[in-house]
């Protein structure tokens, strides 16, 4: 696993004082476990499944985070029931579109990342310091961005000094950018974003949030072949992640199911276009 | 050197140097309650703990030497986070670290110029009360395995005595802490009695009905409440002021609470 792992004892790079922040120590100590280090022969192009939409929207004193949850590979549904919107820690939350292995990973090692500087330093890091570590994480991983394995994830939590919520997007080099009242990122974000422009109200309560979020996503996958609208069928909703004063938590999947059944049914007669 | 030392005084030498050092600090309790395991120090400091979290369900107590414990403490906690990134969450174990640890306390009190001061405690808290793990670990990387209860540092063998007397299997939250904390306030000289009060105390518990990250501090209002012999608080509450909602925290594979890791 690590160096000097076979002694049984800690390894003297354990034992140095070094920077809380467990990607360096990572990146020092075992390379390979690093999202960013690998290499792709240059010129190639690879397959791999593709997550899709997510949105995010400011709701009074917190954030919500929807994701559909598809996963494409080209023509092909790769994953029907997959999860594209992640607790990070306490107060914050990570939604992921691009190339998902890789997303998946990076979100991994955020949560790590997180986690070991709230127990070495003792506190929370700062919401700008957590969307700050983000863009540094996905710029390690322009390379194979580059190559068509981008990673563009969406980031919202709640700013216990501001006490608000806040969004942050990024660009597949690393920018980071705050947004303001709401967001979308992936391949149905053109059509979620309309959606949400119309839809969305300053000083909103969290059930307003959640079904405008969940409309939003309907209206991606309406017109974005590669977008997971409801599946009734098999009663497969989309994850809605809700940040407030009260922490990170997930709307039960019998809630959401009830704003959609709404959602659905509002929409039966009203489908907004072409039949 | 031009003279001879055997190694039996030698070692000896850096024992009682070791246990000096130790014995000069401020004792820390570490005991089983029916929720749980309970750390319990006199340490006034607000920022510089003697107990802290290492992972989901192990926590770490140490006296002696700050820096050398929280040297320990930070390998202990990239140990841990580095083993449960690379292979999975419930890779992390009590005993694993205190192996670790044990290694490395033993190297440096046998090759390096001075011993750690330091004693810790690596404790991990299972599904039940038979599963829980408290290991102790000493100066010379001696590992013991302790049920029930553990009390180090200065004066700890009048703690251990009382402690041995007093506690029992399934004793709640609020018991543990009154009997620790009289019992850290004890003189080991045989002087009088001070009474500790909450803000000369540092307390967290694991504790084992909370999901994923069972390790948390205990301070302020609910302290004294839990302290306060005319007030019915035995436990710590669900979901009170400072309680976090870490239900849904970290690995990807298993945020969402009906998935919570493999069974213990």
């Amino acid at each position: 696993m690590t160096p000097g792992a076979g002694s049984g004892r800690l390894p003297d790079a354990f034992l140095a004082p070094g920077s809380s922040s467990f990607a360096e120590f990572l990146s020092a100590q075992a390379p390979s476990l690093l999202p960013s280090r690998r290499t792709l022969p240059a010129g190639t192009t690879l397959e791999a499944p593709h997550g899709t939409t997510i949105v995010t929207v400011t709701f009074d004193g917190g954030v919500a985070m929807a994701g559909d949850r598809r996963a494409t590979m080209g023509n092909i549904i790769a994953n029907r029931d997959m999860e594209k919107v992640f607790a990070t820690d306490e107060y914050s939350l990570v939604g992921i579109a691009g190339t998902a292995g890789l997303a998946i990973e990076l979100v991994r090692l955020f949560q790590v990342e997180l986690e070991h500087y709230e127990k070495i330093e003792g506190a929370l890091m700062s919401l700008e310091g957590k969307a700050n570590r983000l863009a540094s994480m996905i710029r390690g991983n322009l390379g194979m961005a580059m190559q068509g394995l981008s990673v563009v994830p969406v980031f919202a939590g709640y700013d216990l000094e501001q006490s608000r919520g806040r969004i942050f997007s990024y660009d597949v080099t690393g920018g980071c950018y705050e947004e303001h009242d709401h967001h979308s990122v992936g391949s149905g974000s053109l059509f979620a974003r309309g959606s949400l422009k119309k839809r969305f109200r300053r000083g909103q309560s969290l059930d307003e949030a959640v079904a405008i979020a969940v409309e939003a996503l309907y209206d991606a996958a309406d017109d974005d072949s590669a977008t997971g609208g409801p599946d009734v069928g098999r009663r497969i909703w989309p994850t809605v992640g809700v940040v407030d004063v009260e922490g990170t938590r997930f709307v039960a999947e019998d809630d959401v199911a009830v704003v959609v059944d709404t959602l659905l049914a509002s929409r039966v007669d009203d489908p907004g276009g072409a039949r | 050197m031009p003279f001879y030392v055997s190694p039996e005084q030698l070692m000896k030498d850096r024992a009682d140097f070791a246990r000096k050092g130790i014995a000069r600090g401020r004792a820390v309790v570490v005991l089983q309650f029916d929720g749980g395991i309970a750390f319990v120090a006199e340490n006034p400091s607000r920022a510089l703990h003697k107990i802290s979290e290492i992972y989901d369900r192990i926590a770490f107590a140490a006296v002696g030497k700050y820096p050398e414990f929280e040297n320990l403490r930070v390998a202990g906690v990239r140990y841990a986070d580095l083993r449960g990134y690379s292979y999975d969450r419930s890779d992390v174990t009590a005993r694993g670290l205190a192996n670790a640890y044990a290694q490395t306390l033993g190297t440096v009190f046998t090759q390096e110029s001075k011993p750690y001061e330091v004693e810790l405690v690596v404790a991990e808290v299972g599904a039940s009360v038979e599963h829980d793990q408290i290991y102790r670990l000493t100066y010379d990387g001696s590992v013991a395995d302790e049920q029930g209860f553990v009390a180090m540092g200065g004066g700890a063998e009048q703690i251990d005595t009382g402690l041995r007397a007093a506690w029992r299997p399934g004793m709640n939250l609020a018991e543990a802490l009154v009997l620790a904390v009289g019992l850290l306030g004890a003189d080991p000289a045989g002087g009088e009695t001070r009474t500790l009060s909450p803000e000369q105390l540092e307390v967290a518990v694991l504790d084992r009905y909370r999901p994923r990250r069972r390790f948390r501090r205990v301070s302020g209002e609910l302290l004294s409440r839990l302290l306060s012999s005319d007030d019915p608080t035995a436990d710590v509450p669900e979901g009170d002021e400072g309680d976090s909602l870490r239900s849904a925290t970290t690995n990807p594979q298993t945020q969402r609470p009906e998935h919570d890791g493999p069974a213990e």
